[in-house]
């Protein structure tokens, strides 16, 4: 079950409350008259599908009705920050290689989760709802 | 190869059933193959038997990175059907209905198909006329497919609630009666010790780490007990083919997801068939056991984890509950994901690629069981000759960019 922190409502709220919507950061091509083929189907059918660290786009569908970004790991399903729509991660497969490199110990979240971002100490506390 | 019969049974009794032959070896990989199969689940396994039976290439490896059929093989809810929508895809899942009904024999095998038929509902008026457009669709390719009145459902399913108290009530629903279940461990296990006895080399604990590719073509692939050689290679690997396709510097348009299943504790006969809703979202049969075997969707977010969401099997039972209220307070004894790749038009790929010799057989989804001896036939066809057999080429990765696509989002929504 996934504890997720809604950047909007800044609070952590139960999984049921919100719905994945696929890989985030996807735009639409710019110049849709001179697309070609290739680059249509791409951004229309291939998404990224890693084993490991993914940014993907929820809505908080019950709540606040927005939509966020989350960057997870696809394995052991941990979420590690959560952040508005037109921001970037701050966590990337490449960020996470070079913590592990560094023997930094990633935590191992399995089911619970923690969601905001490190380095904002405000999200990061717990609202009383 | 030991065959199996009644009489077998009988001698080995007197044995103390101790001296059975051992269903298939334990080999050290050669250095080279002509053909490797990526992926010892069914459709991999069904591969290599059908391209040492059938095609004439006995040279063949199945390197599996865990044990056979360990995979999605081993965790689907065996659900057999073809009354997809589309010619491409009904010639397919009919091509592998064909070879089910010949399969324990032709296996020496008992896979256990029985063909107690499945039933999909219709809730709402526009279900009623995507199914009666589906059964239409279903009868012109053979597929013997009807549509039913409620009352007619009670008489094949005395238990379901055709009431109008229920939230959603039924209003019809399609029934494929030649449709049913099989035991998928059966299935993997007949199909290995098949290709086994073929000559095949089963390589379990072996897993591909990367792919030797020179010049645009594939010369073999690294795993973790060395290099192997081979000219043509077929991934056929489920929820990791987009991992393995990365490897080679492919890009599928597949998602990996979740997909749980679970059983209850075992039940006297109660259920006849297979019956699956679109609507109230949930499946459920019943298995030889006596368990009922209950599915529903895929977890909507990606995910590798083999295990999934409590949110889901909530879902799941409330739509079981809804079609059968009787079942309320039977207690569920297990529960287990798979790991789905989902293909964007509902179908899969069966395709050759960018790099010379290396072939994708995948995106099966939710849905692949049904189509395992049919996908192995015509993928084994398509790597003998070097040229996709003609049921498997509408299936092509070109799809995604030329537009055909086949869409059976409808055919394949909960249904499996
Ligand atoms: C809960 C659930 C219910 C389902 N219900 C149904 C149903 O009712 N009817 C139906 O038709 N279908 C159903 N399906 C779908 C069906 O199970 C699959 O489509 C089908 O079994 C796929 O078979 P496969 O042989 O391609 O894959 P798998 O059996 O998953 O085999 C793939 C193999 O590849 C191996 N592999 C992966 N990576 C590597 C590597 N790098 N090196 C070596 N080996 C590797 C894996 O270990 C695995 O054993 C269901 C699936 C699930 C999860
Ligand atoms: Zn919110």
């Amino acid at each position: 079950m996934f504890y997720i922190y809604c950047p909007y409502c800044k609070e952590h709220r139960e999984e049921e409350e919100f719905h994945p919507r696929g890989q985030a950061h996807l735009l639409r091509p710019e110049d849709p008259e001179n697309t070609s083929d290739e680059e249509w189907g791409d951004y229309l059918f291939f998404r990224d599908n890693p084993r490991g660290i993914h940014h993907e786009m929820w809505v908080h569908s019950v709540g606040c009705r927005k939509f966020f970004n989350i960057t997870r790991n696809t394995v052991t399903y941990e979420i590690l920050e959560t952040y508005p729509m037109g921001e970037q991660p701050t966590i990337t497969a490449e960020t996470e290689r070079v913590r592990k490199e560094q023997g930094v110990q990633a935590a191992d979240g399995g089911w619970q989760t923690v969601g905001a971002r490190p380095e904002n100490k405000a999200l990061n506390e717990e609202t009383s709802s | 190869m030991q065959r199996y019969s009644g009489f077998g049974l009988v001698k080995h009794a007197f044995g103390h059933h101790e001296n059975w032959e051992r269903q298939w070896r334990n080999p050290e990989p050669k250095k080279q193959y002509d053909v490797i199969i990526v992926g010892g689940g069914g459709h991999g396994l069904a591969t290599a038997y059908y391209l040492a039976k059938e095609f004439g290439v006995k040279n063949v490896a199945v390197v599996e990175k865990g044990w056979l059929g360990g995979g999605n093989t081993a965790r689907n809810t065996t659900i057999v059907r073809s009354n997809y929508l589309w010619d491409e895809a009904a010639r397919l899942y009919n091509h592998s209905l064909d070879l089910w009904k010949g399969l324990s024999q032709d296996l020496n095998y008992n896979v256990m198909f029985s063909q107690r038929g499945v039933l999909n509902l219709g809730h709402t008026l526009q279900d009623m006329r995507d199914i009666q457009r589906r059964v239409n669709a279903n009868r012109l390719n053979g597929v013997d497919s009807e549509v039913v009145t409620p009352q007619q459902i009670k008489e094949i399913e005395p238990e379901i609630d055709i009431s109008n108290r229920a939230r959603y009530p039924i209003m019809g629903a399609s029934w494929q009666k030649s449709a049913g279940v099989a035991r998928h461990d059966a299935v993997a296990w007949g199909f290995a010790r098949g290709a086994d006895a073929h000559g095949v080399d089963l390589l379990q604990n072996t897993e591909v780490t990367g792919f030797k590719i020179r010049d645009g073509k594939v010369l073999g692939v690294h795993t973790n007990r060395g290099d192997i050689e081979a000219h043509t290679v077929g991934c056929v690997a489920a929820g990791n083919s987009g991992v393995l396709a990365e490897m080679a510097g492919i890009k599928l348009p597949l998602e990996s997801h979740p997909l749980q299943a679970l059983v209850s504790e075992p039940l006297k006969p109660i259920l006849n068939t297979v019956t699956m809703s679109n609507h109230v979202h949930g499946y459920v049969s019943q298995s030889d056991k006596g368990d009922l075997v209950i599915g529903a969707g895929i977890d909507g977010y990606l995910g590798y984890g083999q295990r999934g969401s409590y949110p889901t099997i909530e879902h799941t039972l409330q739509a079981i509950v809804e079609m059968f209220p009787m079942f309320s307070r039977v207690r569920m004894n297990r529960q287990w994901g798979g790991i789905v790749d989902t293909c964007p038009d509902a179908c899969p790929i069966l395709s050759k690629t960018k790099v010379k010799g290396l072939y994708f057989n995948c995106g099966w989804g939710t849905g692949g069981f049904k189509a395992t001896p049919g996908s192995g036939h015509v993928f084994a066809a398509s790597l003998a000759k070097g040229e996709m057999h003609p049921i498997a080429a509408p299936f092509s990765i070109d799809r995604f960019h030329t537009g055909a696509l086949i869409d059976e989002h409808g055919a394949a929504g909960v249904a499996h």
